[in-house]
């Protein structure tokens, strides 16, 4: 281009003043209306009886116990989770191999699955009706309708958090550094630690973050496997359709108070980690990049 | 293809195939396994009742409004956050995350409050004579809230990476706005709007905890597929859960298998460098 044009550059399309103006006001009240008002409202509600039922609604032991074992689910499923995650990109990038590609649709099999249909799963693995069910009874071993159930359930759901955002970032790096790195001698885990993990750190947390925003927040799945036990199984998400259909509807808003709280610092840290360039690099992976298939 | 030098394939491979196989593929084997254990005639039975009939049809209709309503505001969002600035966008951008972080049961109660013929909205709605809680209406909200992130996320870098040489071309031959939406910008949008339209309509015909709390789950008018698997559960009786199950898993796998075509031809347009 350079300077063959002077003057003033003709506005682009959907420019005019008048046009643009009545889209932003439009788009603008639906988001108050549909985003902004849900928010809101769980504000409102949850001291709508006052700050003492809120409190008392707070520190009831059946609420700090869900608040607890939603805290003791995250402890365990997003390591884990994130252990999968970085195995699963490592031997997807850094490895040509045969169903590569399959492996990669699996791994995402649990964003299209409705959460009741992965409980509903889980009940015929580890149900009394289910396939170890009858087994894992024999030696006393209760897996549903407990804790290792709830757990269970939530890995299901974010199976493929971390994965997702891993996966294009380390296919659009390639391969060449931790090559170099493994010819000059480095082990494996040194070749990750110092040369991979570098590279993808903003990513893997953007990854973490909204893994434990989807395990601490899980319903529908955690909903089948849980029981429901108040004070033993109750989750926090599951502890406020308690309250709710206990006509307590004020204690129910105050106890989604904290997750929607959780829910604006996810959004946050989100924000912050896209600064440092995580969550840019999309999907690629599903493709054979043409400097792969130069190779 | 050249020889590999790196370790770890066995690890992180064996790592991978085992908790892909006991998290995700273990228990949807089952889940296949229980409802094909049914014979076909007592499955058809199941899946074809007429309550089973009445909530497919709820079910898809209100994820059929909510994207359709998903794909032109999305649509819109995205092209405000893409080409316009005004005060406070970043915060608007952020925003359209919220669905994705806060969690189903909490939007399920906020929507209802809202909406309930003594909430804010519910009751000038009530005045003008429109019900949404309780009502298909208020299933299709909840589907709307649900799955709004996923249109603007899948428009936004398109839009972003479109080339500005391609509008002034058109504009130099005399196409008016309009003309040059339709023409150009749109057919350029379509494959990302597809896989966007796709990726919204899966999520709302498997959403659950959002709409429980909003729909009434009447039997015959407001009763959710999901939710019959979970009353099918509640009364034991679960051949019936597996069946009905099986059809969302079906349905899930289509919308995957839709969803990766459109993905892969989507990504001729959103692939950065």
């Amino acid at each position: 281009m350079g300077a063959t044009r002077t003057g003033r550059k003709p506005p682009r399309v959907g420019d005019q003043p008048l046009f643009r103006r009545m889209l932003i006001g439009i788009v603008l009240v639906i988001v108050a209306l549909l985003i902004v008002a849900p928010l809101v409202v769980i504000g409102v509600e949850a001291f709508s009886k006052g700050w003492v039922v809120y409190r008392d609604t707070i520190i009831h032991p059946d609420t700090l116990h869900a608040i607890g074992l939603t805290v003791f689910a995250a402890i365990v499923a997003v390591p884990v989770n994130t252990a999968f995650g970085v195995a699963a990109a490592w031997s997807i990038t850094k490895f040509d191999f045969w169903g590569r590609r399959f492996l990669l649709v699996v791994i995402e099999i649990p964003f299209s699955v409705s959460p009741i249909v992965a409980g509903v799963a889980y009940l015929f693995v580890y149900g009394l009706q289910g396939v170890f069910g009858p087994m894992l009874d024999e030696y006393g071993i209760k897996i549903l309708f407990a804790i290792p159930g709830i757990i269970l359930a939530s890995m299901f759901v974010t199976a493929p958090f971390v994965a997702r955002e891993l996966i294009p970032l380390m296919q659009a790096q390639g391969r060449d550094l931790e090559e170099a790195a493994t010819s000059l001698g480095a082990s494996g885990w040194r070749t990750f630690f110092s040369v991979t993990l570098p590279n993808v750190k903003w990513a893997l947390l953007y990854g973490v973050v909204l893994c434990n925003a989807r395990v601490m927040g899980e319903f529908g799945a955690v909903s089948v496997v849980s029981g429901n036990i108040r004070g033993q199984t109750n989750t926090l998400p599951l502890h406020i359709e308690l309250l709710y259909h206990d006509y307590q509807a004020a204690g129910a808003f105050a106890a989604a108070s904290i997750l929607a709280l959780i829910a604006v610092f996810t959004i946050i840290a989100k924000v912050a980690l896209e600064r440092q360039g995580a969550g840019r690099v999309r999907r690629p992976a599903l493709v054979t990049s043409p400097a792969e298939k130069a190779q | 293809m050249r020889r590999n030098v790196l370790p770890g394939l066995r690890l992180s491979l064996g790592v991978t195939l085992f908790y892909v196989g006991l998290i995700v593929v273990l228990p949807l084997a089952a889940l296949v396994f229980k409802a094909s254990s049914l014979g076909p005639e007592d499955y058809w039975r199941i899946v074809s009742s007429s309550r089973a009939l009445a909530s497919y049809r709820v079910t898809v209709l209100s994820a059929l409004g909510a994207t359709i309503f998903n794909l032109f505001f999305g649509l819109a969002l995205a092209w405000v956050l893409t080409r316009y600035r005004f005060p406070g966008w970043r915060i608007v951008d952020a925003m359209v995350d919220l669905p994705f972080a806060l969690p189903t049961a909490v939007a399920g109660i906020a929507l209802t409050a809202l909406f309930t013929t003594n909430g804010w909205f519910g009751s000038i709605l009530a005045d003008l004579g429109i019900k949404v809680a309780y009502t298909p209406l208020g299933i299709m909200i909840a589907m709307c809230f649900t799955s709004l992130p996923f249109i603007v996320r899948t428009v936004q870098p398109v839009l972003e990476d479109l080339d500005p040489a391609l509008e002034e071309a058109a504009q130099s031959l005399g196409g008016s706005d309009w003309q040059i939406f339709r023409k150009v910008i749109l057919p350029l949008l379509t494959p990302a709007l597809l896989a966007g339209v796709s990726l919204s309509f899966a999520r709302s015909l498997g959403e659950f905890g959002a709409i429980i709390f909003i729909a009434g789950n009447q039997p015959m008018s407001t009763e959710i597929t999901a939710l019959l698997v979970f009353i099918r559960l509640e009364e034991y009786d679960y051949q019936a859960a597996a069946a009905i199950a099986s059809v969302l898993l079906i349905a899930a796998f289509v919308m995957l298998a839709l969803t990766n075509w459109m993905q892969s031809r989507a990504l001729r347009y959103t692939v950065k460098g």
